[in-house]
């Protein structure tokens, strides 16, 4: 595979400026609703907090890779005096939990950076996160070039993993017929 | 499709476990907004003032505002409405926190308790999945505690839970409702659920709220978010520090106490202590809340920072709003220390942080002023701070002197007698007050104080400076970015008014102006306890993000109900008028309307009288302060006229 000049978006998480609002869930939802901010619904949020006010956890957790298949993280992390799952940290839509998975559809989510046109200044969470627990950056990185694979494959690929391939495919096969 | 609500009520009878999804008629969100006002309109229907607080026809009803769980930042507010033990009245308390968003996004506007359970029960609302759960391990938790248990043991950390404590549980008529970081603690509301036997309600909604307009809706929003940021780099000038910024008084962050210590009053709203904060109280005080305050928190989708979670060695963690961190210290005449630690347990028990603190010192001054006896305190230490713990135990037990103290000052005054009601002494309607006292009367709060419904000022007041800038420098400075104004005409008259001499405090602002004063105050909070917006970005602060020119847009982009400011300020006087029509079939009159007798030194009979004569007939009422047939009519409220004619109160002319 050939090296391509990429840009590489990240956003650096300060939890200790976070004051546990959710409004980047609430924006995030609103923003990938159809059409845009026609609805708004955290469960859908591809960003979620990891909440527990009275221990004094709030940590956002952005939505990763979707995975057929749930790990063995079941451990704890004890961090300046507080525990945490490991289990929360993670960005998988993995099957073990509802966690980015859409609510109604069950198919996986995952943070696209609010890829817009014309493109956003910066995602949504952090254009609404003024407390600046979330800090955007650009930088430019060599990358080796990878085939993505586009939001209606992964969802697919979900179905498929729950009910099926031959199941599925008889089931587009039926809905296309009809339509 | 229904638009920023979400066109359901729950309705549940505790006596017989029914449980109804009921959809709500769209007319009501055209005339009552929602939240408070479709709440009042539900109370008028079904609960005749022959139904009193404890009877099982009493409805409790929790509801989300308008605009609660769209992306509107702060629309947050539950309102919660019943009637009152302490009043009588109406009560609506309210909170913020993350309960009434959650309750939209389980499909719900409102959830309507009627009847009563006879084991403690808590309610469960897991989107179309209803269940009334036996609560009898929870007896006798605390508040915060049982949300914790509920969560566990429902496995959802997601869930969201207001629960009352053991105050609640035992009807105290002060006992708060807690959630999260906030609560429902004026009135009485925990003492309501309680005698229905609820112990909690829980609640987790994975659906969506929908806004008609998403392009102009957001475009609003993004607004009120610019303007915050804005504010936030722009205090405003010539103000104490607690006035400078949005959101509740930011109590959880200043450590400068300087203006409440030394201008609010100690013990039972009796002392006040102007050399109190010296350089040696300061540094010893921020050091204390530097060391139990871990985290500035917030409610759901709101920048500000107005909580803060609390950790006190000893005591399990808490999260406390605002003022109570001094109501208990002053109370006691004790040290902020000492506030932390008793509001802890006072946040477990579910009391509310003004009626308690108020109610244990006056208990103590009945002890010194020989009215009450050591034989009416058994057991109880002898130092200030160890009698606090020892009567919020009693009283949140209803055990010995406790029984009477948990009806608050008032009506424990009318049971002990021999001189005691002199000491109930900062009360309207029977409820307490701000521990304030002050010498020359301001006409604007004098009319808030008599006629507000919510018998709190902290609930009426704001927008308007509560003083005369000094110099006309500083005013035309105020004035040149005041955009909140509903009409440049408020901008004469803060300019006009002196701190002394011509065009002072009386007789100014004249009876006129003050009316129109509180018409633009109480507008701004009946809009938003309709939509569910927190005042701490609307109606209370200073040059808020929200007011009576963009809160149309809200409106109309949210629900697709064209509103304009006619048409809301026409609703806003609805519901004003309506609750005013609750309290008046309840017994309330004009005699009711008046400040604690001690609350201003300086008192004006004749002017006092005109700025009531003068309010009421602004409002349409008549000079008893009820509604007339006439102005209930132009006010779509033609069914509250007949009802107050048929019960003789409104006399057909």
């Amino acid at each position: 595979m050939s090296k391509v000049k990429k840009i590489i978006k990240t956003i650096t998480v300060d939890i200790e400026k976070c004051n546990g609002c959710r409004a980047c869930e609430a924006v995030c939802s609103a923003f990938h609703a159809e059409p845009k901010y026609s609805t708004i619904n955290p469960e859908r949020s591809r960003i979620r907090m990891m909440r527990h006010p009275l221990k004094d956890i709030f940590i956002p957790v952005y939505a990763g890779e979707y995975t057929p298949a749930e790990c063995m993280g079941r451990d704890k992390y004890i961090i300046d005096g507080r525990e945490y799952d490991e289990c929360g940290f993670c960005r998988a839509a993995c099957p073990s939990r509802t966690l980015f998975h859409e609510p109604d559809s069950g198919l996986p989510l995952k943070c696209d950076m609010c890829e817009d046109d014309p493109p956003q200044e910066k995602p949504l969470c952090v254009q609404w996160c003024i407390n600046d627990a979330l800090i955007y950056e650009e930088r430019e990185e060599e990358v080796e070039e990878e085939v993505q694979i586009d939001d209606v494959e992964v969802g697919i690929k979900s179905l498929a993993d729950k009910h099926g391939i031959d199941k599925v495919v008889e089931t587009l096969t039926r809905m296309s017929q009809k339509s | 499709m229904r638009y920023a609500e979400t066109g359901y009520y729950l309705e549940v009878d505790l006596s017989t476990g029914n449980v109804e999804r009921v959809e709500s008629d769209p007319k009501w969100t055209e005339l009552y907004m929602g939240g408070l006002g479709t709440n009042a309109k539900i109370l008028w229907d079904r609960v005749p003032p022959e139904i009193e607080a404890f009877s099982p026809d009493n409805l409790l009803i929790f509801s989300a505002g308008l605009l609660g769980g769209t992306l509107a930042p702060g629309a947050n507010r539950a309102i919660v409405s019943t009637i009152s033990p302490q009043t009588g009245l109406m009560a609506y308390s309210m909170m913020g926190g993350f309960f009434a968003p959650e309750l939209k996004y389980a499909g719900y506007d409102k959830v309507i308790i009627r009847g009563k359970s006879p084991d403690l029960v808590y309610l469960w609302i897991n989107n179309d999945k209803v269940e009334i759960r036996d609560a009898s391990h929870l007896k006798g938790k605390g508040a915060v505690e049982t949300q914790e248990l509920i969560k566990q043991e429902l496995n959802e950390p997601k869930a969201h839970v207001a629960a009352i404590g053991l105050a609640g549980e035992n009807k105290v008529w002060y006992a708060s409702i807690e959630q999260g970081r906030s609560s429902c603690s004026r009135a009485g509301v925990g003492a309501v659920m309680g005698d229905k036997g609820l112990k909690a309600i829980a609640v987790r909604g994975t659906k969506d709220v929908n806004v008609a307009q998403p392009a102009e809706f957001i475009k609003e929003c993004n607004g009120i978010m610019d303007y915050i940021k804005y504010r936030a780099d722009n205090p405003i000038k010539n103000v104490e520090p607690i006035f400078q910024n949005l959101g509740s008084p930011q109590e959880m962050l200043l450590h400068d106490e300087k203006w409440h210590t030394t201008g609010f009053m100690w013990g039972n709203a009796r002392a006040r202590r102007k050399d109190f904060w010296t350089e040696e109280v300061e540094e010893q005080w921020t050091s204390v809340q530097e060391s139990v305050r871990k985290r500035l928190i917030s409610c759901y989708n709101c920048p500000m920072k107005c909580g803060g979670l609390i950790s006190v060695p000893g005591s399990p963690n808490y999260m406390m709003k605002c003022y109570s961190k001094l109501t208990y210290t002053m109370a006691a005449y004790s040290d902020l220390a000492f506030g932390f630690k008793i509001a802890q347990m006072a946040t477990e028990y579910g009391v509310d942080g003004f009626s308690c603190p108020q109610t244990m010192a006056f208990a103590l001054e009945l002890l010194e002023a020989g009215i009450l006896t050591e034989a009416d305190f058994p057991g109880m230490p002898s130092d200030t701070e160890g009698r606090f713990y020892w009567l919020l135990d009693r009283i949140v037990r209803r055990e010995g002197i406790g029984d009477i103290l948990a009806n608050g000052t008032y009506w424990a005054a009318q049971a002990i007698g021999k001189g005691a009601e002199e000491y109930a002494h900062n009360n309207i309607k029977k409820h307490e007050q701000l521990p304030l006292k002050l010498g020359m009367l301001n006409p604007v709060y004098f009319l808030m104080y008599c006629t507000g419904e919510k018998i709190n000022i902290t609930q009426i007041e704001g927008q308007f400076p509560q003083e005369p800038f000094p110099t006309i420098e500083s005013r035309e400075e105020f004035i040149r970015d005041w955009i909140q104004v509903p009409d440049e005409k408020f901008k004469k008259y803060f300019l006009d008014w002196n701190a002394r001499g011509e065009n002072s405090n009386p007789q100014y602002p004249t009876p006129e102006i003050a009316a129109e004063l509180v018409d633009w105050m109480e507008r701004m909070h009946y809009i938003d306890d309709a939509l569910g917006v927190c005042a701490g970005l609307s109606s209370f602060p200073l040059k808020p993000p929200y007011h009576i020119h963009n809160y149309p847009r809200f409106f109309s982009a949210g629900t697709g109900i064209e509103m304009d400011e006619d048409t809301l300020t026409q609703a806003a006087r609805r519901n004003r008028t309506l609750i005013r029509a609750i309290n008046v079939r309840r017994g309330m009159t004009r005699a009711d309307e008046k400040p604690p007798e001690d609350h201003w030194r300086k008192r004006f009979p004749e002017l006092e009288k005109a700025l009531l004569d003068v309010y009421y007939k602004f409002r349409g009422w008549d000079e008893r302060g009820i509604p007339t047939k006439e102005y209930l009519q132009e006010m779509d409220l033609g069914f509250v006229a007949e009802d107050l004619e048929k019960r003789g109160i409104l006399k057909d002319e």
